[in-house]
């Protein structure tokens, strides 16, 4: 049942899977849309962090926005997404405005988690997205427990866990896969692979079989392995487990081949040295997925070089606007440190009013 | 001119002399190798001394933590990273019930001499997960010990000691002091040939006569900061008396202060809750009560999860500011 897929499908044959060939040519744009606001938002807050308008860390999604984008487009209304910090496409996949996004990382009021949580910690569960996590691997309990709740309220979806390929090494997410096959929940694992985990390769850190995601062999689990540079295959290969998910309950681990471009994280003081320049120069110049859907896009006389020009313009556009939202926003008062502890307490309960719950002297 | 070394380069220091001392020290940890530490703490170890001593590990906390809890059992000495003392979480059936416990149930038959260290402080912009400060809640474990050293100096002569206790023994470090720089003599200058400071023994950090300020760790700097103020802008003497270690507790030097100065703050950047302060005020009032003219005072973080949001951060931390009016409520 666990299939590995070395043989690689036929030039072509993705695009002509049934959940490829339902995209209309305005569908096809959005997805070029989206990833161009992606690297233009994180661009745009690459700058920002360098001008100190934030705090701690920025890791960024550039080079890899086509597996976020490629998979979330495949979800639905019962779907569910959750991730580790690498987090900022994720949340702009799934529909949440780059404005509420960027004041997050400056630490305004405005922000997603009300300048609370930082880069790392992004959340918007009336989106189904449930993070935004900075403990590596932390999430992968939880997207397990939110395809546990979806088999326990009966609704036909599934919850796609991302995580890298550092990730894979800790034990919660190992115990996640035993519960995810021993129960039969639709969960899928996605394996971000930028072949990284800071500054420590794959081969490094892992000892695997053929690759990463064959470890769910060990748990009966289908597995699959594929690259994320385009969207086509991301999405094609994408659907047959969330098919399979939504119709069989069954869980996955999927491992997408990519790159990132930058740093692990705007602080990696070592970016240049674990890996050489020719490197990430071919990844860049070779395996952009953003440059690979426009071509698509142009070959298939979707869009001119013209319309996608004026796309990433405006998508320019509206990253700068987010960052000057950002800028003119308030700052959290002091008080609201205490808001958001205790749901009892905020909502001024009979619990939240019994007993001290803080204890500042 | 005496030698000045930052935070970091002094740990590197103790680490590289402990190496050379004792061929059982192994440096473990992720990125510690090859990356040179995410800090850079162990920056040029894995040059020169090479795998079988400086060793990076996968992301697997339990795992390699746990391993390193194993080894020490046999006679190794780890000295394990956490890139952050935050991910002890993962980590934290081994730690307790493994490296703290294992002594006892075993009557005394086994030991754990292992090192588990790494920066332990918020005040970084990086959010409520990557922030967390749990000396109080190591320390409440008997069978660990825990230091929390405030500048380089005390970083490194502690260190060489907890590499050579044979217990285990949990080393908060803080990524605000890394690049701090403080005197530190070279071996050739000291009596002893090396700096090593006892666990167990605290340090009065500035003599004074009207209030004792204690903390530990990056605290320790602010009492000192609070304590010139109260000097200059209110003709206030303070003391500051810096426990180094929280596990084993230096009692008599934090007593004979306070029963000097009559009144006495306890700072950390903890939580209040159960906090290292509340053990030592229980501690003070306990046992010299008719020494105090004022009720033992105490300043923590405020009381919620660490908040991103930086100007935010910044006070949610303690600062000199409130620490000097804090003071002047019971001066
Ligand atoms: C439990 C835990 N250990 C260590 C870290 C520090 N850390 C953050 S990201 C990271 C590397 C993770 O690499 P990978 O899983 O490949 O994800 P990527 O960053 O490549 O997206 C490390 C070691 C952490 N945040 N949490
Ligand atoms: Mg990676």
């Amino acid at each position: 049942m666990a299939k590995a897929t070395s043989s690689a499908p036929p030039a072509g044959s993705h695009a002509a899977a049934p959940i490829n060939q339902s995209l209309t040519p305005d569908d096809k744009i959005g997805l070029y849309r989206l990833m161009s606001r992606i690297r233009r938002f994180e661009q745009v807050s690459l700058q920002h962090y360098q001008g100190g308008k934030m705090a701690g860390f920025l890791h960024l999604y550039i080079g890899q926005e086509s597996v976020a984008v490629g998979t979330i487009s495949l979800l639905g209304e019962n779907d569910h997404v959750i991730t580790a910090y690498r987090d900022h496409a994720h949340a702009l996949a799934v529909g949440m405005g780059m404005d509420e996004c960027m004041a997050e990382l400056f630490g305004k009021a405005t922000g997603c988690s009300k300048g609370k949580g930082g880069s790392m910690h992004y959340f918007e569960p009336s989106k189904n997205y449930w993070g935004g996590h900075g403990i590596v691997a932390g999430q992968t309990p939880l997207g397990l427990g939110l395809a546990y709740g979806l088999k326990f309220k009966k609704l036909k979806g599934a919850a796609l866990c991302y995580l890298g390929d550092g990730a894979v090494n800790q034990g919660a997410f190992h115990e996640s896969l035993n519960l995810a096959a021993l129960w039969s929940l639709p969960v899928i694992y996605i394996i971000e692979n930028n072949g990284y985990s800071m500054g420590t390769s794959q081969s490094r850190s892992s000892a695997y079989p053929s690759c990463l995601a064959e470890r769910a062999a060990g748990y009966d689990m289908d597995w699959e392995l594929f690259s994320g540079e385009d969207i086509y295959e991301v999405r094609a290969r994408t659907q047959v487990a969330i098919e399979r998910a939504h119709t069989l309950s069954r869980p996955a681990v999927l491992e997408i081949a990519t790159y990132r471009w930058e740093g692990h994280s705007v602080a990696d003081a070592n970016k240049e040295k674990y890996r050489t320049k020719e490197e990430v120069e071919r990844f860049k110049n070779e395996h952009d997925p953003i440059q690979r859907w426009r071509r698509v896009l142009i070959e298939e006389g979707i869009a001119s070089e013209e319309d996608l020009k004026k796309i990433d313009k405006e998508a320019q556009k509206e990253a700068e606007a987010s960052g000057d939202f950002a800028k003119a926003s308030p700052y959290p008062t002091p008080e609201s440190i205490f808001e958001d502890v205790y749901w009892e307490v905020d909502n001024k309960t009979d619990a939240g009013q019994t007993g001290r719950h803080f204890f500042n002297d | 001119m005496p030698r000045r070394l930052s935070y970091r380069h002094a740990l590197r220091e103790a680490f590289d002399e402990e190496l050379a001392r004792d061929p059982m020290v192994v440096l473990m940890g992720e990125e510690v190798a090859q990356y040179n530490g995410a800090y850079k703490v162990t920056e040029g170890l894995w040059d020169k001394w090479g795998d079988d001593r400086i060793v990076d590990t996968p992301i697997s906390e339990a795992g390699f933590i746990g391993m390193g809890i194993g080894a020490s059992m046999l006679g190794v000495r780890p000295v394990m990273e956490l890139m952050f003392w935050s991910f002890y979480t993962v980590a934290w059936d081994q730690i307790v019930n493994n490296a703290a416990m294992v002594r006892y149930m075993s009557g005394g038959k086994i030991n754990c001499p292992i090192v588990i260290r790494g920066p332990a402080n918020g005040g970084t912009g990086v959010g409520a997960t990557h922030s967390h400060t749990p000396e109080n809640i190591l320390a409440n474990f008997p069978g660990m010990k825990c230091v929390c050293p405030s500048n380089a100096y005390d970083a490194k002569g502690l260190m060489k000691a907890a590499i050579r206790d044979n217990d285990p023994v949990m080393f908060m470090e803080s990524t605000k002091l890394y690049g701090e720089e403080w005197d530190v003599p070279s071996n050739d200058e000291l009596p002893d040939g090396e700096l090593f400071i006892p666990l167990g023994v605290a340090d009065v950090k500035r003599e004074g006569s009207d209030i004792t300020l204690i903390a530990h760790g990056r605290a320790v700097i602010t009492c000192l900061k609070a304590a010139e103020i109260l000097e200059a802008e209110h003709g206030i003497s303070a003391e500051v008396v810096d426990i180094r270690t929280i596990r084993p507790l230096d009692e008599e030097t934090i007593l004979e202060s306070v029963a000097k100065t009559h009144r006495a703050i306890y700072v950390e950047e903890n939580k209040p809750f159960c906090g290292v302060g509340a053990q030592i005020a229980y501690m003070i009032q306990s046992t010299i009560f008719d020494e105090l003219d004022a009720p033992v005072l105490r300043i923590n973080s405020l009381d919620a999860p660490a908040i991103y949001s930086p100007p935010l951060e910044a006070i949610q931390l303690p600062t000199p500011e409130v620490v000097v009016e804090k003071a002047l409520s019971i001066c």
